[in-house]
């Protein structure tokens, strides 16, 4: 079996666990190329229609294609669209550096979301290759309440059988695509032709290779016009995938910071 | 982390063959360590990343620490060991690399296995110095368990012996020995000191002594998982999706492969069904959709018939089923802190299904990192031993000799996942054995009499079904139910498909059945969607008694009847019913005087089983009415006056007046009509 084949047909077996296993779930959706590339997956795995909600946590702050991507595509999709707003910057822990408390916003605003939805599962676009501590992720990975992520007690997951019993108040993160790569991604919104949002395409010699909030989210120099392009230049280049995120950088562990206190 | 590429190919990754590979081995002996020099050594890096490095490294007051690049979390920083598994990408010259990085420390073994768990093969890294620790061995040993059985040997911090060939091979001798006695085949020994970059990709002048492969080339020579395509067809259900007017059965083959048109069985139950169509999504051209689907994928199919179909069932060919049991006998690795030990109650996962079960017998315990076994029937946290389990429901498996993929499980202790097992055995006697010893319903004379009272008393005050239903909830282990396709047996069948009852339904051909009688079998399998097992004389016993009598022989003498109704008919209901704790029948208390001393639910001691007739009390003209209201077929001989229906050399129709059962051995004394299958022994 070729490789994206084999990528899809383990993402379509974890959606399809999560539903089955859990009472209420939502996905995640950033409008960035994994999540939508998640998106199509969810609708592989239910024959076109995605049985829960799309949620997207709006920081305000993203690029205009961005919304007008969200807004094109919820309709086109038949999506259930929640759209949860963040607190103000007031309400997050000082403490962090300047980029990652602006993107700590979001894990306030996924709590929120949480509790007022009531989730207990929700299903989220990381990649073991994005980030170090990524790596380090179950693909039903237990967050006890307020979201925090115990990396240091961890249950075991093996032969596909994963842990899909949070205890009360507690919720699983599901990660149907840990497993794939940034190429892969590409190679898979090609082959499906998936739509992106252009931010991602280079215009004057410079592209978005992740996207974020538009204020700590930066563009790299390249010249990929088209997806093939930037096949090839991923191919190439030994720069990391997030380095334009503000966040990822300020601290050796500010990352971490982030995700064990919620953030995905 | 992004480590995309290696600079001694241009080629896109897809055209290489892709290989997992864990790295194990004691903690300290330097598993990160090796990896970041591999990465550093291939030019796989990102930009900038060695300077990180540094400066963690300085921030620390430490020597520089390749280490650092796996182990991304502060808490692993600081203490200098890898808590959990990570997992980083790299290229070689015809391999597209997944190395998994597993902590080498006893603590985080649930993570070792996490990791090396999703492996195709494995290197196991020693300290030169320190030799074959605890870690080891224990992860050699897992790796088998966990089926992987290509591992190469790494013997690192070879600076700190002075490169001495001699300590190297001693070492590799002792590991060699250990693994081969495991079953697993050792790729290659290669020296390194990862520190210094020896061995790693070049073969220094430090140890030019070593004629085998570097550490990377070691890369190039170990393969994929085989594909299990070639094995039986397994499809465990997730579920069944009805978002539109399709009934939508889905899940990942885990072995094999099904086209359109095959027929299916559906495990446990034995529901059999064809597959009609094969779904998909995007709706592909009519040109382009899928008549065949292989193992790996994740698959919709739709049945021809509507059958009872769930999460937990394993569908598989007709022609090739998985094995069905309420016991398996398993090798199991444990990984909760509270031991296994017999009479712990777990939910054992195989496939999709899960299944409350008890461990029976715990036996060959091991701790994996010593040298010697352990007396002992308790498996503590990070041992290994084998162990028996009694399941509370059937179990569709196989062995894992068998299957990899059907034939290992994990099991959950309060909803977390506490060790994992490969099937040796479906059907050891041993495991039935204890399960009907555990579950026996009837244990002493006293005891089944005062059980069978209370039962009776309260199951006269349900209606039918739900004295079927009660009794599969009352009494664990298998439930047999007899048909022989006569009206009564008809009605049950009917009530025991609509409750979707774990009851296995069987018939005895007699070989002298009714043509009718065969007509109405086929029929009621198509009518419920599953399979009636026949059961069947031992053809020695048959051949023997036909030599004896003659064919037509019964008619001589009662004797020579219940001869041949013993050899057609008993033998083979005591082999149907073995192990049975239950037994439903068709029998009514106004069939005959004699059938009026039965009851609605009596002990077989004979046959150590509770036995019940959930029509006991109903009349004929009840029966047939359930038949006809719920549309159930049944036996074209009823209209042409043939009211209980047996053998047709042995049955006639009976005559205005005549009771039900005066058409069986109508010959014989009327007080003594019964084949032996209702007579108490």
């Amino acid at each position: 079996m070729e490789r994206l084949d084999e990528l899809e047909a383990q993402s379509i077996f974890i959606f399809r666990e999560a539903f089955a296993r859990l009472k209420k779930i939502a996905l995640l959706w950033s409008l960035g190329k994994d999540s939508n590339v998640m998106i199509w997956l969810a609708r592989k795995a239910f024959f076109g229609r995605v049985p829960f909600p799309v949620m997207h946590v709006d920081t305000g702050k993203k690029f205009p294609e961005m919304y007008a991507f969200r807004e094109r595509y919820a309709k086109d999709w038949a999506l259930d669209l929640l759209v949860e707003q963040c607190p103000p910057i007031e309400a997050v822990d000082r403490t962090l550096p300047p980029a990652a408390r602006s993107a700590a916003r979001k894990t306030e605003g996924l709590k929120l979301a949480l509790a007022k939805h009531g989730f207990d599962g929700l299903i989220t676009g990381i990649r073991r290759d994005e980030e170090p501590t990524r790596a380090k992720e179950r693909v039903f990975s237990p967050r006890a309440a307020e979201g925090v992520w115990d990396v240091r007690d961890q249950p075991p997951e093996f032969w596909n059988h994963f842990n899909a019993s949070p205890p009360p108040g507690a919720h699983l993160r599901i990660h149907p695509i840990l497993h794939w790569t940034e190429a892969d991604i590409w190679a898979y919104t090609r082959r499906e032709n998936i739509p992106i949002i252009s931010l991602y395409l280079s215009r004057n010699g410079r592209r978005y290779r992740s996207l974020g909030d538009a204020d700590i989210t930066f563009p790299v120099a390249s010249n990929a016009r088209t997806i093939d392009e930037i096949i090839a230049e991923l191919h190439a280049t030994k720069i990391p995938e997030r380095s334009g995120r503000a966040m990822d950088h300020e601290s050796e562990d500010a990352f971490e910071r982030l995700r064990t206190a919620g953030y995905l | 982390m992004n480590v995309l590429v290696s600079p001694h190919n241009k080629l896109l990754a897809t055209e290489y063959p892709q290989v997992r590979v864990v790295i194990v081995g004691h903690v300290d002996h330097g598993k990160s360590t090796f990896i970041g020099r591999l990465l550093h050594e291939t030019g796989s890096l990102p930009e900038g990343k060695v300077e990180t490095l540094k400066a963690i490294s300085a921030r620390r007051g430490m020597p520089f620490e390749w280490s650092f690049l796996l182990d991304a979390l502060q808490s692993e920083r600081d203490q200098g060991i890898t808590i959990d598994t990570s997992q980083i990408r790299f290229r070689t010259a015809s391999r597209e690399v997944t190395l998994i990085d597993a902590p080498g420390h006893a603590e985080f073994l649930r993570n070792m296995i996490t990791g090396a768990s999703q492996a195709d093969a494995a290197i196991l890294i020693i300290d030169a110095s320190e030799g074959v620790r605890e870690q080891t061995r224990r992860h050699g040993y897992l790796l088998h368990l966990l089926g992987i059985r290509q591992v190469a040997i790494v013997v690192n911090k070879m600076d700190r012996v002075d490169f001495s060939e001699t300590r190297f091979r001693e070492i590799a001798e002792e590991i060699r020995a250990y693994l081969i006695g495991l079953g697993v085949n050792l790729v290659a020994s290669v020296p390194i000191s990862a520190r210094n970059g020896d061995g790693v990709a070049i073969r220094t002048p430090a140890i030019d002594w070593h004629q085998g492969p570097t550490a990377l080339g070691v890369f190039d020579q170990l393969l994929p998982a085989t594909s299990t395509q070639d094995l039986a067809f397994r499809l465990p259900v997730q579920a069944v999706y009805k978002f539109d007017d399709r009934r939508i059965i889905v899940g990942r083959i885990e072995s094999g492969r099904v086209s359109v048109g095959d027929e299916i069985v559906v495990m446990p139950g034995a529901k059999f069904a064809r597959v009609k169509s094969i779904e998909t999504w995007p709706v592909p051209h009519e040109s382009h959709s899928s008549r065949s689907v292989v193992a790996g994928r994740s698959v919709g199919i739709t049945l021809d018939r509507e059958i009872f179909v769930e999460r937990g069932n394993l569908l598989a060919l007709s022609s090739t089923p998985p094995a069905v049991s309420n016991g398996v006998r398993a090798r199991v690795f444990w990984l909760h802190q509270a031991a296994l030990v017999t009479g712990t109650a777990v939910v054992l996962r195989s496939g999709t299904a899960e299944i409350r079960s008890e461990i029976t017998t715990v036996d060959k315990v091991i701790d994996p990192g010593a040298l010697q076994p352990s007396a002992t029937n308790t498996i503590s946290q990070n041992h290994v031993g084998e162990i028996e389990i009694a399941l509370k429901a059937p179990l569709a498996a196989d062995s894992y000799a068998v299957n990899p993929s059907t034939g290992r499980f994990a099991i959950e202790v309060d909803g977390r996942i506490a060790g994992g097992g490969l099937i040796l055995d479906m059907q050891t006697q041993r495991a039935q054995r204890s399960l009907s010893r555990s579950t026996h319903y009837l244990r002493t004379a006293d005891d089944a009499a005062k059980r069978i009272e209370a039962l009776a008393h309260h199951l006269v005050q349900l209606s039918a079904p739900d004295r079927i239903s009660f009794l599969r909830q009352e009494i664990e282990g298998r439930i047999v139910f007899t048909t022989s396709f006569g009206i009564e047996d008809q009605a049950i069948l009917h009530m025991i498909n609509e409750a979707d009852l774990d009851i296995e339904v069987v018939t005895l051909d007699t070989g002298r059945l009714f043509a009718e009688t065969y007509d109405l079998w086929a029929e009621t399998e198509r009518h419920f969607g599953r399979r009636i097992r026949g059961v069947y004389p031992n053809n020695v016993d048959l051949e023997n008694l036909v030599d004896r009598q003659g064919i037509n022989g019964f008619y001589a003498d009662p004797e020579a009847r219940i001869a041949c109704c013993f050899v057609r008919k008993v033998e083979p209901l005591n082999r149907a019913l073995a192990g049975a704790a239950a037994w439903v029948v068709g029998l009514r208390a106004d069939q005959s005087a004699h059938r009026q001393d039965m009851g609605l639910v009596t002990a077989d001691p004979g046959r150590n089983l509770v036995k019940l007739s959930p029509l006991f009390d109903w009349s004929r003209q009840q029966v047939a009415e359930f038949t006809s209201n719920n549309g159930v077929p049944v036996n074209s001989l009823h209209a042409k006056g043939f009211t209980s229906i047996g053998c047709a050399p042995c049955t006639r129709a009976l005559r205005p007046g005549e009771p039900e059962r005066a058409g069986r051995w109508w010959w014989e004394d009327e007080m003594k009509r019964e084949c032996g299958l209702h007579n108490n022994r």
